[in-house]
């Protein structure tokens, strides 16, 4: 949790991929670990 | 005893189009970019011989199947057929040349003026190659009736307007142009990339439900009902988008008795028909429902650069189409479970997390049909060919989801964690369909897994399709949709 905490007040600029892990799922984790996500994208390479 | 509504047959159809790749849309955007480049992609363009004896394309259309596909080593390009004839046609469908199907594009354009005006020289060429198609020499009398265009009003037509050069090798067939009547002369939707995707998907959903028209040996005024699940998007500025694939296809193909519909999910679309047209069978409001799916322009060469920086032929050259029968059950065909819960989907308020995409449309289906993971015979996921999604980059679509069908399995307690690559071993495939968006999603194995399921070689596949549903800037969602095919109960 502590290695977590340390995502508190920087900004992430967040890309998934469609068939990976997308971007809304990785926003979600980085939010609760109290990140800014400043720019979210999913690819979709198919 | 129940009754479900069953897939009769399927048909499955690939075009090879060469010189159709430059109006893919990544292939024109880097054209306008950087025009030096079109050499180049020229001298990587694979010869029509080469696209036939391809092992995923013989795939696609039944020649070989896909655990045959899964025997033949890498890189497929390399193989060589061990037929001296080239295989053309399959028992699902046909591997079409670039000429014929100039042909029917032409045949599909019944606009006036015509947006694919064809050179003299051609004409007679794509006439003989219509009348000698064995399922296309109904539209000989038609074809009879096209007049070439004059020399003088052609070159004239091309200084005023905007056109796409339709050429086919060294040769010229023809030139395509937008609506240019003063009420679509504006209108970029109705632009001649745009008119030529939407004809090359009627065309090509044409050649496929002639496919299984031929097939089913039925006539097609027995058809009640169209659904079409293409990837275009008909339709001018005010309604780009609205629909009318589906009896623009039946009308080319003779269906004077179905109606029909468009329906969209991204790529998940032929899942989503399927479901659509068999739950139409299952309330009786339809008897006979075709499910087509035309091929994506725009999707050609969407790797191409991949194929340029390898120094390989380019392998996303190929138009694919597919058609599907779906009717009351007849005792024999495999059938589409419909109970409740039977039909997967991805809820809105659902996570988009893998975890939660497969426990909604993988674990909970089965659950409420009190199946287990291993019940399953065969899984059909995304199926895109590796060889065009790895040189680029996006690696094994494929096989990176049987892994997650494993790894739900394994947290499902249904299977045990050592056993993970044997059971997909057993349950999986290889990608074989070309990178059409719609096409490769899970349905590619239909034909396969009714002609296996007919026959007692398997008794259950499940259907799983992603969509990208983000595309459409209007949501952060994906989607997902699966079925289940069973052996009928009634097959002795």
């Amino acid at each position: 949790m502590n290695n977590i905490s340390t995502l508190k007040d920087k900004k992430v600029i967040v890309f998934g991929e469609r068939d990976d892990i997308s971007g809304n799922c990785l926003s979600t984790c980085l939010k609760s670990a109290f990140a800014t996500i400043i720019y979210e994208a999913t690819a979709c390479f198919v | 005893m129940n009754h479900y509504p069953v897939v009769k047959n399927c048909a499955y159809c690939l075009i090879h189009a060469p010189d159709l790749v430059r109006y893919g849309s990544k292939p024109q955007r880097e054209l306008a970019q950087t025009p030096a480049i079109a050499a180049e992609l020229q001298s990587h363009i694979r010869p029509f011989s080469r696209a036939v004896a391809y092992p995923p394309n013989q795939t696609f259309i039944g020649n070989i199947s896909p655990d045959l596909l899964a025997a033949i080593p890498r890189p497929w390009y390399l193989h060589q057929s061990d037929s001296e004839t080239l295989e053309t046609t399959g028992p699902f469908g046909e591997i079409m040349d670039q000429q014929t199907f100039y042909g029917l594009l032409k045949l599909a354009d019944i606009f006036s003026p015509p947006f694919f005006e064809v050179e003299k020289a051609a004409l007679e060429t794509l006439g003989k190659a219509i009348a000698t198609h064995p399922l296309l020499s109904d539209f000989s009398d038609r074809f009879r009736e096209i007049q070439p265009a004059e020399p003088n009003y052609l070159a004239g037509k091309r200084r005023a307007n905007p056109c796409l050069t339709l050429q086919d090798g060294d040769k010229v067939c023809g030139y395509f142009f937008g609506d240019l009547r003063s009420e679509g002369k504006d209108d970029e939707n109705l632009a001649p990339n745009f008119l030529l995707e939407n004809l090359a998907s009627k065309a090509s959903g044409t050649l496929a439900l002639k496919h299984l028209i031929h097939r089913e040996n039925i006539s097609p005024e027995k058809i009640d009902f169209l659904i079409s699940c293409g990837e275009e998007a008909c339709g001018d500025r005010y309604q780009r988008g609205g629909g009318g694939m589906a009896k623009a296809i039946g009308q080319m193909s003779g269906c004077v008795n179905a109606s029909g519909m468009d329906i969209k999910n991204f790529c998940a679309a032929p899942s989503s028909a399927l479901v659509m047209a068999a739950s139409l069978v299952q309330a009786k409001v339809f008897q006979q429902v075709v499910v087509v799916g035309g091929g994506s322009l725009a999707k050609l060469g969407m790797k191409f650069q991949a194929f340029l920086e390898h120094d390989l032929e380019i392998l996303d050259d190929c138009l694919a189409a597919m058609a599907f029968l779906v009717t009351v059950d007849d005792g024999q065909s495999p059938i589409i479970r419909l109970e409740p819960g039977a039909i997967g989907k991805v809820d809105i308020g659902a996570s988009t997390s893998e975890e939660s995409v497969f426990r909604h449309y993988l674990l909970r289906p089965l659950e409420s049909l009190g199946l287990r993971c291993t019940d399953i015979d065969r899984y059909a996921l995304e199926l895109q060919n590796p060889e065009i999604m790895e040189y680029s980059g996006s690696g094994d679509v494929a096989r990176k989801n049987y892994r997650k069908i494993g790894a739900m399995a394994v947290l499902a307690k249904q299977l045990e964690k050592q056993a993970i690559q044997s059971w997909i071993d057993t349950v999986g495939m290889p990608g074989f369909a070309p990178t059409q968006g719609h096409i490769p999603s899970a349905v590619p194995y239909l034909g396969h897994a009714v002609e296996a399921i007919r026959k007692g070689e398997m008794r259950r596949v499940m259907f799983l399709s992603r969509a990208s549903l983000f595309l459409s800037r209007c949501t952060d969602l994906l989607d997902g949709v699966s079925f289940l095919l069973e052996r009928n109960p009634g097959l002795k």
